[in-house]
């Protein structure tokens, strides 16, 4: 079972594990990413290409329901603004084993941040306003599952 | 099927393409010798000194046709909708 949603309201983690723990399989993992505060960043503004980025977490999904032996994906990625703290994205994966979960779920995250069109704009305390540049770090985590 | 070439397409663009734009998107005619991505981001660049200064790092940009992350080289044919954006940065 895949469920993939990009939204603007919050979402509820412990609801959405719970409901892929129904699935049975005994091991889920789950990532929350969150807005990290500098002491200077007031808020994220995320936008995204909305005829795009349904298709392109469901590709990632699928790739990795492909590489692992998986009951159930929820990938939620929030767009609008998000101030300091607040959550952006949540990748669970539920299978038989633990192993095949954690991979999975860091796997939807390394492609989740290289190939979703999804871009972060920081907007300071003081008011100004940058676009957040890709990190070679990002790219190379994504490429590291090719072997 | 032979795949047609389309007299025009849409073009989107996001995060700061957009902003330096000054435009979210644009229906642009296509001329008879532009074939792929390259040759679309020339023809813009020869139009307007905006594009020439928005486009003069391609190493900076990434292209979309119909919704899926595509090359320079890609064709246009049987494309609707091109999308021109900076390298994303979800997560």
């Amino acid at each position: 079972m895949i469920r993939v949603s990009v939204i603007e309201s919050d979402f509820d983690a412990g609801a959405e594990i719970k409901n892929l723990s129904a699935l049975g399989g005994g091991a889920v993992t789950s990532f929350v990413g969150q807005v990290r505060g500098d002491g200077t960043l007031d808020a994220l503004e995320l936008e995204h290409y909305p005829a795009m980025t349904e298709k392109a977490l469901r590709k990632i999904a699928d790739e990795a329901l492909e590489k692992w032996d998986l009951h159930g994906i929820t990938i939620i990625h929030r767009v609008g603004r998000l101030g300091v703290g607040e959550q952006i994205v949540l990748a669970c994966t539920c299978s038989n084993h633990r192993q095949a979960s954690i991979e999975a779920c860091s796997y939807i995250m390394d492609q989740l941040k290289t190939v979703a069109p999804f871009w972060k704009k920081e907007i300071k305390q003081d008011g100004s306003e940058s676009w957040v540049e890709e990190r070679q770090s990002d790219l190379d985590a994504a490429k590291g599952w090719e072997n | 099927m032979t795949k047609e070439m389309p007299n025009q397409i849409n073009i989107v663009y996001f995060s700061w393409v957009k902003e330096r734009l000054g435009r979210d998107q644009e229906l642009l005619e296509l001329p008879e010798i532009v074939e792929n991505v390259g040759q679309l981001v020339e023809h813009l660049q020869n139009c307007d000194p905006v594009y020439r200064d928005v486009f003069s790092d391609l190493k900076k940009l990434r292209f979309a046709l119909d919704q899926g992350f595509v090359g320079l080289e890609a064709s246009l044919r049987d494309a609707k909708e091109l999308a021109i954006f900076p390298p994303v940065t979800g997560g």
